[in-house]
C-alpha cells in the first residue's frame, strides 16, 4: 500500500520534471459565437485556427468554444479558459467586448485579443477585417444587377460594424447605378434562420430585387434563390445555398492576423494593439462572381479592387452625402478609422432611419 | 397597396405560424390529458435535426417528414417514461428533455450543416388559389401547412364533439375519478405526450425542409417555448390556438414590413409586437368569455393509480 502511494507519487513527479524541461506549447483558445458549420462568421474564424493550428504545429495548442451567447455568459466562458491555463484568448465577437476586458482584470498575466471591438486595456488587444471593402466590390455587382432599383438588406444590430457596412454596399452600388436606393430591416439577432428569411421575404414584397445580409445564416440567399431573385453573401462563399442567385459574397480571411498576433506571444514581443486589416492584406476578398454578371462590371470592380490594394481608393473618400444631402465627406478626404469605427448614419439613397 | 401585397403578406402569416401551430397543438393535446412538457424546444430541435438528415440522406421529402415526427416522438418517450412512469416533477423533467433535445439535435446534426436540400415546395390547388387575399395563403403552400390544417380540423372536432376528446379532458381535470370509472390514465397521458412529441418533431420538420432547408444549430430559436405560451393564452382551445398562432405571424411579419416602409421604431420594441400583440388579445379573450382561465385541472400533478 505505501509502497504503491510512494510509486505513484514518484511517477508523477518525474512527469512534472519531464514537463518542465520540454517547452511546453503556448495554449491559445477561441470563444465563437455560433455553432462552427460550414459557412459564416464563425466558421471563417474557424478556418484561420485550422490554418495556424497546422502552421506553429508542436509551438501552440489550440481549441475553441462554439456557440457561447454574447453577455453574462460569455464571461464565464473566458474566465474558465483563462483558469483552465490559456495563455492567449481569441473572443471572437462585438457583444464579447465588455465581458473579455471583464476577464482580462481577473487573469492579468493571460492575454486577450477581441474581435471588432474598440476597447483595449494592457492585456487586451483587438483586431478585426475591413469588411467594408468586400461589401463595397460586392455592392457594385449588386447595384448593376438590380432592376427595380431597389436594394435590400437584413441587418444583424444596429451597431458601427454593420452601419459601416450597410453604407460601404450603397456606395458600391451608386458606383455601378447611379439611381439605386436600398431598403435595411434589422432582425436582432445574429442567428435566427426562419426571421432572416422573413425579412428577406419582405423586402422582396417592397421591390428589393437584390438583397444582401449582416447576419450568420444563408437564410437570405435561399429566400432569394426561391424568389428568383438576386443576393450577395456574407462571411463565407454562400453560393452552395443559391447556385442562381449568388452573386458573389464579401468574405474574411482571419489566418494573417491570427499569425501575427500568435507569433508576438510566443516572441514575447506582445503589445495591446488595434489591428484593422483589408484586401490589401488578404484579410478580406470577394467569392468568384456569377457568370450571369456582365463582362464590363466584373471589369470595373476587379479595377476598384485593385485601387484599393494599391492604396488608391478608398470606400469612403469624398464626395460622400447623408441622407438629407448634407455633405459629409468633401471631396478629396477620407473618413479616418476613428470615424469609421463610430459610424452612426446612413449615406444618400438609404432608406429609413437608423434606431437608436 | 394592392392585392398582391395583402396576397404575399397573408401568405407569409400562414407560414410564419404553421410552427407555433404544430407544437402548440400538440402541447394542448397533452396538457388537457394533465401533462406539462416543457421540452418542446428539445423536441422541435431533435425533430428539425432527424427531419433533415432523412431528407437529405434519402432524397425524399416524405420519409423527412415521417422522420422528424417520429424523432419527435421518440424523445417524447424519454419524457414520458421518466413523468409518468417515474413520477418525477414534471417542470424539470420537461426542461432537462429540452436541454438534452438541444444537445443531441447539435450533435446528431454536426455533420450536416451547411448541406442544402431542394426543400419542400409549394403546391398551388387549382381555381382556389386564385381567390384574391386569402388564396394564395391558404391554397398555395407546401404539404405541411395543409397537413396543419388537417391536424387543426382533427383536433378541434375531437376535443369539442368526441367521446375521446371528453375522456382525454376527465384525465386531465380529475385523474382520480376518470380511474375509479375505469378509464385507463397513465396510458392515456402516454399517447397524449406522444402525440404532442409527435407534433413538435413535425414542427421541427417544417424548420429544415420547407421554411429554411437547411441544418443549423439551434434552428428553432425559442418557437418552441413561444407555443407553449400560446397554449396558455388561448386557454387550451384549438380555435384560439389557431388564432393566436396566426396573430403572432402577423405582428412577426408586420415588424418586418414596418421597417422596410421606414419607420425609425426602436426595432427592440418592433421585436416585442408579436409578443406583446398576442398576449394582449388573447388575455382578453381569456376574460371576456368565461372568467379566468381554464386551466386543466389536474396539469402536472402526477397520477399513480395506486395511491
Amino acid at each position: 500500500m505505501l509502497l504503491t502511494r510512494l510509486r505513484q507519487t514518484l511517477a508523477l513527479l518525474a512527469l512534472v520534471a519531464v514537463g518542465n524541461a520540454v517547452a511546453e506549447p503556448l495554449k491559445v483558445g477561441f470563444v465563437y459565437v455560433s455553432p462552427v458549420g460550414d459557412a459564416g462568421w464563425t466558421y471563417m474564424h474557424e478556418q484561420g485556427r485550422q490554418i495556424v493550428s497546422e502552421e506553429f504545429g508542436d509551438q501552440i495548442e489550440t481549441s475553441f468554444v462554439e456557440g457561447v451567447a454574447e453577455g453574462a455568459d460569455s464571461e464565464r466562458v473566458i474566465r474558465n479558459l483563462a483558469k483552465s491555463g490559456y495563455d492567449l484568448i481569441f473572443t471572437t465577437s462585438f457583444g464579447y467586448m465588455n465581458p473579455t476586458i471583464k476577464a482580462a482584470k481577473r487573469f492579468p498575466r493571460t492575454t486577450f485579443e477581441h474581435a471588432t471591438g474598440y476597447k483595449m486595456a494592457k492585456n487586451v488587444g483587438n483586431y478585426m477585417t475591413r469588411d467594408h471593402e468586400a461589401r463595397y466590390l460586392a455592392g457594385m455587382v449588386a447595384g448593376a444587377m438590380s432592376k427595380t432599383d431597389v436594394l435590400g438588406f437584413v441587418g444583424a444590430f444596429p451597431i458601427p460594424e454593420v452601419i459601416r457596412g450597410i453604407n460601404a454596399y450603397m456606395l458600391g452600388a451608386q458606383q455601378t447605378n447611379p439611381d439605386i436606393k436600398m431598403k435595411v430591416i434589422w432582425v436582432n439577432t445574429w442567428h435566427d434562420p426562419a426571421r432572416e428569411r422573413e425579412a428577406a421575404e419582405s423586402l422582396m414584397l417592397q421591390g428589393a430585387d437584390v438583397l444582401a445580409m449582416h447576419t450568420d445564416s444563408p437564410a437570405v440567399i435561399q429566400a432569394a434563390e426561391a424568389n428568383g431573385k438576386y443576393a450577395t453573401g456574407f462571411n463565407s462563399d454562400m453560393s452552395a445555398y443559391g447556385p442562381k442567385a449568388h452573386l458573389t459574397s464579401a468574405m474574411q480571411h482571419w489566418h494573417n492576423m491570427y499569425r501575427a498576433k500568435i507569433q508576438a506571444v510566443l516572441d514575447g514581443s506582445w503589445k495591446p494593439t488595434s489591428v484593422w486589416h483589408g484586401l490589401a492584406e488578404g484579410a478580406n476578398d470577394i467569392a468568384p462572381i456569377h457568370k450571369d454578371v456582365p463582362e464590363p462590371i466584373v471589369a470595373l470592380v476587379e479595377q476598384h479592387k485593385a485601387q484599393i490594394i494599391a492604396g488608391d481608393r478608398s470606400v469612403f473618400q469624398g464626395p460622400i452625402y447623408n441622407q438629407s444631402n448634407t455633405i459629409m465627406v468633401s471631396d478629396g478626404q477620407q473618413m479616418t478609422d476613428a470615424e469609421l469605427l463610430k459610424f452612426n448614419w446612413y449615406v444618400k439613397g438609404i432608406e429609413g432611419k437608423i434606431p437608436q | 397597396m394592392d392585392i398582391a401585397f395583402i396576397d404575399n403578406v397573408l401568405f407569409a402569416t400562414v407560414r410564419t405560424a404553421t410552427p407555433l401551430l404544430l407544437v402548440a397543438l400538440g402541447v394542448m393535446i397533452s396538457e388537457r390529458s394533465g401533462v406539462l412538457n416543457l421540452g418542446q424546444e428539445g423536441m422541435v430541435l431533435v425533430g428539425a435535426a432527424l427531419a433533415f438528415i432523412a431528407a437529405y440522406v434519402t432524397g425524399n421529402m416524405g420519409w423527412g417528414i415521417i422522420a422528424g415526427a417520429f424523432a419527435g416522438m421518440l424523445v417524447s418517450v424519454l419524457f414520458a417514461f421518466i413523468a409518468l412512469s417515474l413520477m418525477a416533477n414534471q417542470v424539470a423533467t420537461g426542461l432537462a428533455l429540452t436541454i438534452f433535445g438541444t444537445g443531441l439535435s447539435a450533435f446528431v446534426g454536426a455533420d450536416y450543416v451547411g448541406q442544402s436540400i431542394a426543400g419542400l415546395s409549394p403546391i398551388s390547388i387549382p381555381l382556389l388559389s386564385s381567390i384574391p387575399f386569402i388564396g394564395k395563403a391558404f391554397f398555395a403552400q407546401d404539404i405541411m401547412v395543409y397537413l396543419s390544417f388537417c391536424l387543426f380540423g382533427g383536433l378541434w372536432w375531437l376535443m369539442r364533439a368526441t367521446r375521446l376528446g371528453l375522456i382525454i379532458r376527465s384525465v386531465g381535470e380529475n385523474p382520480e375519478a376518470a380511474h375509479a370509472l375505469g378509464y385507463p390514465v397513465r396510458k392515456i397521458r402516454y399517447c397524449a405526450v406522444l402525440f404532442g412529441g409527435a407534433m413538435a418533431g413535425l414542427a421541427g420538420a417544417y424548420l429544415s425542409l420547407a421554411y429554411t432547408p437547411m441544418w443549423s444549430e439551434g434552428i428553432a430559436a425559442g418557437r418552441g417555448w413561444i407555443a407553449l405560451a400560446l397554449v396558455v393564452f388561448a386557454s387550451w382551445r384549438a380555435n384560439r390556438v389557431l388564432f393566436g398562432a396566426w396573430l403572432f405571424g402577423f405582428a412577426s411579419i408586420l415588424h418586418l414590413l414596418l421597417q422596410g416602409y421606414g419607420y425609425a421604431i426602436s426595432p427592440n420594441l418592433l421585436a416585442m409586437l408579436p409578443y406583446l400583440v398576442t398576449i394582449i388579445v388573447l388575455v382578453i379573450m381569456m376574460q371576456r368569455k368565461q372568467g379566468g382561465s381554464d386551466a386543466p385541472r389536474s396539469l402536472g400533478r402526477p397520477f399513480s393509480p395506486s395511491r
